[in-house]
């Protein structure tokens, strides 16, 4: 574990708060973007040597969390005219201090996990706080947007802990990862996109007519 | 062969699109059902060796899986075609080739043995069903998928989750063993370390078990089952769990080769039973006919899990019971098509199928007793072979608890499904719904489920012991 990744995993969960802390729909995807461009680089970092796996998968990633979703996702605000999360079902402040939480549990239970190696510690606890901050933003926020955002959130940090097994998962099988991951929310974009067009808003909490009578 | 089981459907997904008429693309379809279910059939003739380095491998279970999804495709090939002519669901074109391409990833799941390639599978399955659910493009179909993609997406993305702790699991093993291939997984599981091990199948269950719609992961399973058109349902209600399923025997299947038998076991029993009482609390009362599929597909769920908990025989039973449910539930979903499309509606106000609709009136009473566990249809064998391994375990009162919910729950489709079939004929049904594209399907998995219930094929037989045996079980 170099500094480099080292500095890489604080600022993805820097990101992670950022998400927490914002009501800007806008700010959230150029978040997301931002903390996709880490994670592309973070194979780099994490395994110096150039092989082709790593330099694939750090391209991969790089094209479809980085560029390709933030641009699809920012496409889909702007059809749908939406700017900021109104009326989150938990405050801004209280998701950042449930967010802090979050990390803090992922850290205090990392050092319990029988390890491969020591050096992986820092890759796992990252990898916890994401899944988790991706969880408190998928079921507190009432925009349908926000929910694809905690979704991502959630993928990350899933990517985060394969990362762990980058060398011996072999490429391929991260190229089906990733595509689906890249279909799966293209259709949720899709998705998102009619929920506008025919409630006239983003909030999936209007979504509520199919229920037990 | 082993390719050209999902190559083959694929191509066909490709080819339907590239077609502006329905006829065409109907004829993609049953085409690529059709030899789909050649091809399969060859498999059982003579086993097909693995491909790809053993990351695709054709075993029992995964034949068992195969096969019902298969027969299951090709039935609703025909009745789409039927369908089609009634129904115009807008973006047509997509509709036939999204339905071939879960044919294609269903297929890659059952002959997937590397657990990376099963959820890619698994994902690719999810998705190809959302914009089948979607085709009618109004409020209700869109909330529908919309709580279908986010439960799923969250589900598969713990499974992803689940599947790199299995992998982190193996650090100790050789670096001969290919990691995350089940044949290795299997061999070497007792030195996989036990921790990892316990939470990747915790993951693994929540994951695809949620696909599956265990109680209480299963809230999108009402609501999508109530939108999504009655060919599509039908799939999901008997191809898509059983793909899931599969993905909680994989995980089992391991655990039980590592000696953890005793951890995993009270956890699948709690989900089986959990499963069967929401889905007789909920059952009573329901008077749309999709919905209460649903419900008592979350029934057939907990009946496979609790099966597979139990071990034993109850592993043979769940195997058997995966088969049943399939054929049963196909059966019914199509008929409540029938009577969608006669009446516009499969909720509680319709009437007097029994003399207006007479065919699909009686394949809704068969499917009524088939999907409750009736004699003489294959479902009572099956669970009858689970609740005896209950019985065998020394379960006595989980047993009893367990006999009178599948009673509770006997009596409420009873009372939704005959309420539909007896009285005066509701004014405004459409007779043309017993055409016979339209109750060919339904009639053929009727036809086998009885059978399954008279006796059950010595290679069937054959296939249904190994399965139970990489379980961890016995036959009865």
């Amino acid at each position: 574990m170099t500094g480099l990744s080292s500095l890489l995993l604080t600022l993805v969960v820097l990101t992670d708060f950022v998400i927490l802390g914002t009501s800007r729909l806008s700010t959230c995807i150029r978040a997301i973007g931002a903390q996709g461009l880490l994670l592309a680089v973070l194979p780099l970092a994490l395994h110096p040597g150039w092989s082709l796996h790593i330099f694939g998968l750090a391209l991969g990633t790089g094209l479809v969390k980085a560029v390709a979703l933030p641009w699809f996702l920012r496409w889909a605000i702007r059809e749908a005219n939406v700017r900021r999360e109104v009326e989150p079902l938990v405050g801004f402040t209280t998701s950042v201090l449930l967010g802090v939480a979050a990390v803090g549990v992922a850290f205090a239970v990392t050092p319990g996990l029988p390890l491969p190696e020591r050096e992986g510690a820092l890759l796992v606890a990252v990898a916890l706080s994401n899944v988790l901050t991706g969880l408190i933003v998928l079921t507190s926020r009432r925009k349908a947007i926000t929910q694809v955002v905690g979704y991502l959130m959630l993928e990350n940090g899933i990517y985060v802990f394969g990362l762990t097994q980058a060398e011996r998962v072999p490429f391929l099988l991260e190229l089906g990862v990733l595509l689906d991951v890249f279909v799966g929310v293209f259709i949720m974009g899709i998705v998102v996109f009619h929920i506008n067009r025919e409630f006239d808003t983003l909030s999936s909490s209007r979504l509520e007519e199919l229920k037990e009578p | 062969m082993l390719l050209a089981l999902a190559i083959v459907p694929a191509l066909g997904a490709a080819g339907a699109y590239a077609h502006r008429t329905t006829t065409y693309r109907t004829v993609w379809l049953l085409g690529a059902a059709a030899v789909h279910a050649g091809l399969v059939t060859a498999a059982w003739v003579s086993r097909p060796a693995p491909a790809l380095g053993g990351w695709l491998a054709l075993d029992d279970l995964g034949m068992l899986v195969l096969t019902i999804v298969s027969l299951l495709f090709l039935m609703v090939a025909v009745y789409t075609v039927g369908y089609l002519r009634h129904e115009d669901p807008r973006g047509g074109r997509a509709f036939v080739s999204c339905l071939l391409a879960f044919l294609a990833a269903a297929s890659l799941v059952s002959l997937s043995h590397h657990l990376g390639v099963l959820w890619v599978g698994m994902e690719t399955s999810t998705l190809a069903i959302a914009p089948l659910i979607y085709h009618r493009h109004d409020r209700r179909s869109l909330e529908a998928v919309w709580k279908y993609l986010v439960l799923s997406s969250v589900g598969i993305a713990l499974a992803l989750l689940g599947t790199f702790f299995m992998a982190t699991a193996q650090f100790d093993v050789p670096a001969t063993d290919r990691p995350l291939v089940l044949a290795d997984l299997v061999r070497r599981a007792p030195q996989l370390h036990p921790a990892w091990l316990k939470a990747a199948f915790v993951f693994l269950l929540a994951g695809y078990g949620t696909k599956m719609g265990l109680a209480p992961l299963h809230t999108w399973k009402p609501d999508t089952y109530g939108e999504a058109p009655s060919p599509v349902g039908a799939l999901m209600c008997g191809g898509l769990t059983a793909l899931a399923f599969l993905g909680v025997a994989r995980a089992t299947q391991v655990v039980a080769a590592a000696g953890l038998a005793s951890f995993v076991q009270p956890v699948l029993i709690g989900f089986g039973v959990v499963s069967l009482v929401v889905a007789a609390a909920f059952v009573l009362g329901q008077a749309d006919l999709k919905r209460l599929l649903a419900y008592s597909s979350v029934e057939h769920m907990g009946l496979l899990v609790l099966g597979l908990g139990l071990g034993g025989a109850g592993a043979y039973g769940s195997a058997l019971h995966l088969v049943n449910n399939a054929l049963a539930k196909g059966l019914l979903f199509l008929a409540v098509g029938n009577v969608v499309l006669a009446a516009g509606t499969a909720g509680g106000t319709v009437r007097g199928l029994g003399r207006g609709l007479p065919i699909t009136a009686a394949l809704l009473v068969v499917g009524l007793f088939a999907a409750t566990g009736s004699p003489p249809f294959g479902p009572f064998l099956s669970e009858f072979i689970i609740l005896r391994a209950a019985l065998a375990g020394g379960h006595t009162t989980l047993a009893l608890v367990v006999v009178g919910l599948l009673a509770t729950i006997f009596a409420g489709m009873a009372v939704s499904i005959l309420r539909v079939v007896h009285g005066e004929p509701s004014p405004g049904i459409r007779r043309e719904a017993d055409h016979a594209w339209l109750v060919a399907g339904p009639i053929t998995l009727a036809a086998a489920v009885l059978l399954l219930g008279l006796y059950v094929p010595a290679p069937l037989g054959d296939a249904l012991r190994h399965a139970a045996a990489a379980l961890g079980g016995t036959a009865p």
